[in-house]
């Protein structure tokens, strides 16, 4: 058994200490001098003719520095695109501008630039600058800008960005021989990441060294470095990349704004820094938002709850641009759509469409959530038509342990799972028969119980570079100081998922080195190896792996400095316990420490070894990782106001081996908050015009404290062989099994008021209205 | 301009202010404390909150002026790493944080709920904390902390309440 102190434990977070105490720096905290602080005109109409820009009034206030718009961009030699990092086949790309050029195309679109040396200056100068616009016609819903005109980019002459038709399997032989064939229209609103910290950003340029630094607030350092290097023509290795501290992300922060560009740009044409932080209702107009599919969805199946095939017309909102990944989330939908079953044959037809709203993109599970929602929803609709219970057709339908690795339909390959363990466990953690007899015994007297459950997986571990629009590959450098304390520097970027105090628990073990002695270095491009950075669930089972591969490079030099000293045989060596030792003797040992001295020293090496003992390795993954669980959810609902009352939630969640009990439960907790709150809660509206009226917390609603409850956790433990650590990532599983949980809980509810499904999210008034009896034949829903 | 007089985490500070200068800004700007947070604009989130003389306050829905001859402890004035209040010892040992932005201000409104309320159940810390957003932990840890945090308290008979932590003459 393999020694082990820190991997498994609960280790209180290393990083924690500078940020319960306010002691964090984040990107707002960074203070340089002379620095100017930007503000942007911002379109107030969702699609309008730039007729002026008249910054004569906001160059008159004080303090103020400078303020363009498109034309002095153009006027200034600038007339880029801001990119997008996503191939599908004949994909549109329509020019995106960093700031508004002709037309402005959604709520909040930059116009114009305003730089002052006050940020209270800035924002009254940028509210001076007068600009004429002629309103265009607006499209907002999807389905109808599938259709035709008015054009979001009438250069294109579509709406229509992509489509992806895909048919596999004898999908037309599986409908018709199917006994019973399920449809539902299924919306998966859109909605907000909300990160508590907005998007900030700071650009300082040094005009002697010709060097760029941009401080922001990105899960992605290496790839912005790369991008604004070549936005702004510039040599990669004049521009530094810095994120600091990083107040959450789900997604939205991996990305490159036009703001990041413009503050970039404007400090090298002033030659003094600039700083930009938006607020927060700037966050909800311009940074990415998430989801936005509208699904409809036919299940064939067989009397015995057999599925025999699915079909799907998917639209996915994109919003007025292509973002770095706007075109590509929704395709995750269709691939991941068969679930934890055996469906052997799917047609499904994606459609991707430009509306007057800002872009949808990566929002934790990105693609995954409306691929689980759809096939969990979908189980629970064939369930009620043919009277089963839902686990029952579930079970019906998994693909078994012995299985694996299972190649779906879609052709993406499962690389292990348990999910009957999974399922087994929730069932009876959460006494699923007995809440049954529960819910039984209340409907009695009138009250709505509803259990729903949600047997999930998810693709994650972002990802074999052939199959990613960005490299897949992550990396890790691991330096042995001369004093024996050891600094890692991983390309990943984590903002709050605890890597410093993961990777540092994984290099204690292996290099027997004590976790004090062990600095974590991330988020500097000037500090750090090239490293694609943190999404998609990829921090520890891609940028874990890599560091695993470096300590086994440095573990085989240390061995080699020791067969050296003890002139044996390098093959008759291994760590143990975390110290060199012959293998059968303990009695003789040599630490990593012990080995890094000789190794800088540079006395006593084998011929032909380079002193010093550092590496640096990139783990190329081989395939995605797909980790899976089982949730239930226990909701009430009061028949009279058509509130919902979540009584009880279990998550059992299979990552693989846990590195930290903490932390992962942690992930969990905060997936399951997201999720459930996609259920409940959050959903961002724009009305017709294409005003953002869910553009604030006053009207958006994130959940506070008292709208969750204590949830339930468990796991279970499939390794997988993907990756040197065997483990799946967890970032984004809580998120995905969770919103199709509380749904189908409260559709359980409802099933005595004939109700079978209602779009997200469940809103008191859509329910109370489901409830009502129903008048000639209708049901008010 | 008119001038403020303020006591900062025990610090006596005369300054100048824009009328229209808000609290938090400050305290950030001015004074350099930016372990107070900024996360909306519309007073919903409560990652700003500070203590005005003891009390919970939003420093973004106040001016500077507003807190002239007050007694402010920001999260700085709490406890620093070497001597860690109890409740950003419990925050620490329960994961009561990821990214940590709406940490400062979560540990002060759980402060100030203590000093409420020196036992409060589950639900009594759900609703003391409903002013404050998080959008990482999905507050379950949080919960843990302050509970934690509370018996810690409770059973530590030299440090009562918060009214300890406010600088001498400080609160008026």
């Amino acid at each position: 058994m393999a020694f082990t102190t820190m991997v498994g434990a609960k280790i209180k977070r290393r990083e924690d200490p500078r940020l319960i105490t306010g002691r964090a720096t984040y990107v707002d905290d960074v203070h340089l001098v002379g620095g100017l602080h930007a503000a942007f005109v911002r379109s107030p109409y969702a699609h309008a003719k730039i007729v002026s820009v008249d910054f004569k009034e906001a160059k008159a206030k004080p303090g103020v520095f400078a303020a363009y718009s498109a034309a002095d961009l153009k006027a200034a030699g600038f007339e880029g695109s801001m990119p997008t990092a996503a191939e599908l086949p004949g994909l549109q790309k329509p020019m995106h501008p960093p700031l508004a050029l002709n037309e402005a195309r959604f709520v909040g679109e930059a116009v114009a630039i305003v730089i002052a040396n006050d940020p209270y200056a800035a924002r009254d100068a940028a509210e001076a600058v007068v600009v004429t616009y002629e309103e265009l016609p607006v499209v907002i819903d999807m389905e109808k800008a599938a259709e035709g005109g008015p054009f979001v980019h009438s250069e294109i002459g579509t709406n229509v960005a992509y489509e992806m038709p895909m048919k596999l399997g004898e999908v037309d032989e599986a409908f018709a021989n199917a006994d019973l064939v399920v449809k539902q229209r299924i919306v998966n609103q859109r909605v907000v990441p909300c990160p508590m910290e907005v998007r900030t950003m700071l650009a300082n340029w040094e005009p002697g060294p010709a060097q760029l630094t941009l401080w922001a607030s990105t899960q992605i350092p290496h790839l912005l470095r790369t991008n604004v290097a070549m936005m702004l023509g510039l040599n990669e290795t004049k521009v530094r990349v810095i994120a600091p501290e990083v107040g959450g992300g789900f997604g939205a922060k991996l990305q490159f704004y036009a703001e990041e560009f413009l503050v970039c740009w404007a400090a090298m044409q002033l030659g003094r820094p600039v700083k930009y932080i938006e607020t927060r209702s700037e966050c909800f107009q311009n940074m990415t938002h998430g989801r936005d599919q509208v699904q409809y969805v036919e299940l064939a199946a067989k009397k015995d709850g057999t599925v025999l095939g699915l079909r799907m017309k998917i639209f996915s909102n994109l919003g007025a641009y292509n973002y770095m990944l706007t075109p590509a989330i929704a395709t995750f939908t269709p691939m991941m759509a068969p679930g934890c079953y055996k469906i052997p044959a799917l047609e499904s037809h994606l459609i991707g469409v430009f509306t007057n709203t800002v872009a949808t993109d990566a929002y934790r599970g990105a693609g995954r959530p409306e691929a689980t929602f759809l096939i969990e929803r979908m189980m629970d609709l064939l369930a009620a038509e043919l009277q089963m219970d839902p686990v029952d057709v579930r079970r019906k339908n998994f693909i078994a342990e012995s299985e694996f690795p299972y190649p779906i339909v879609t052709g993406l390959t499962y690389d292990s799972g348990n999910y009957e363990a999974s399922l087994a466990k929730v069932l009876e953690v959460s006494d699923y028969a007995g809440l049954r007899a529960k819910q039984a015994e209340l409907r009695k007297e009138g009250r709505y119980l509803g259990i729903g459950l949600s047997t999930y997986v998810e693709v994650c571990g972002m990802g074999p570079s052939a199959a990613m629009p960005a490299p897949g590959w992550d990396s890790a450098t691991i330096r042995v100081e001369p004093t024996g304390s050891v600094t890692v520097m991983t390309g990943v970027s984590p903002h709050g998922q605890g890597q410093e105090t993961t990777f540092a628990q994984i290099v204690a073990d292996d290099l027997g080195v004590p976790i004090d002695s062990i600095n974590i270095i991330h988020g500097d491009t000037d500090k750090v190896q090239y490293g694609v950075g943190t999404f998609g669930s990829r921090g520890t089972a891609v940028g874990g792996a890599a560091l695993k591969l470096a300590i086994r490079t440095i573990q085989e030099k240390a061995i080699k400095i020791a067969a050296h000293q003890w002139e044996a045989n390098p093959d008759d060596l291994e760590y143990k316990d975390g110290k060199i030792t012959v293998k059968g003797d303990p009695s003789k040992s040599l630490t990593t420490a012990e080995a890094g001295f000789i190794a800088f020293r540079g006395i006593n090496l084998p011929a032909g070894l380079e002193p010093g003992l550092d590496a640096t390795r990139r783990f190329e993954p081989p395939n995605f990782v797909y980790p899976f669980g089982a949730h239930i959810c226990v909701v009430e609902v009061d028949a009279r106001t058509g509130e919902v009352k979540i009584v009880k939630y279990v998550a059992v969640d299979d990552c693989g081996p846990i590195i930290n009990p903490l932390i992962v439960e942690g992930q969990i907790h905060g997936g399951l908050a997201q999720g459930i709150a996609q259920a409940l809660f959050e959903e961002a509206v724009y009305d017709e015009s294409g005003q953002l009226t869910s553009g604030s917390f006053m009207d958006y609603a994130i959940p506070h404290a008292e709208q969750l409850l204590s949830f339930e956790t468990d796991h279970t433990a499939t390794p997988t062989d993907v990756n040197p650590l065997g483990i799946k990532g967890v970032g984004e599983a809580g998120t995905i099994g969770s919103t199709p949980a509380v749904v189908n809980a409260v559709m359980d509810a409802l099933a005595p008021f004939g109700v079978k499904h209602i779009d997200m999210p469940l809103r008191p008034e859509k329910l109370w209205a489901a409830m009502q009896p129903k008048k000639n034949g209708q049901v008010h829903a | 301009m008119p001038q403020i007089e303020i006591d900062v985490n025990g610090a006596h500070h005369s300054v100048p202010v824009e009328p229209r200068l808000l609290l938090v800004h400050l305290l950030r700007d001015k004074l350099e404390l930016t372990g107070t947070h900024v996360g909306c604009d519309t007073s919903s989130c409560g990652a700003c909150t500070v203590l005005l003389n003891g009390e919970s306050v939003k420093s973004c829905t106040m001016f500077a002026v507003q807190a002239d001859g007050s007694a402010v402890i920001t999260i700085e004035g709490i406890g620093a790493s070497d001597a860690l209040h109890p409740m950003q010892e419990a925050f620490w040992k329960m994961h009561g944080l990821q990214c940590g932005y709406c940490t400062p201000g979560m540990i002060v409104s759980a402060v100030d709920l203590l000093r409420r309320n020196p036992d409060p159940s589950d639900d009594e810390i759900r609703a003391g904390i409903e002013g404050n957003l998080c959008r990482c932990t999905g507050y379950e840890n949080i919960i843990r902390a302050v509970r934690s945090a509370a018996a810690a308290l409770r059973n530590d008979e030299s440090r009562h309440s918060v009214a300890e932590l406010l600088p001498v003459g400080g609160s008026n």
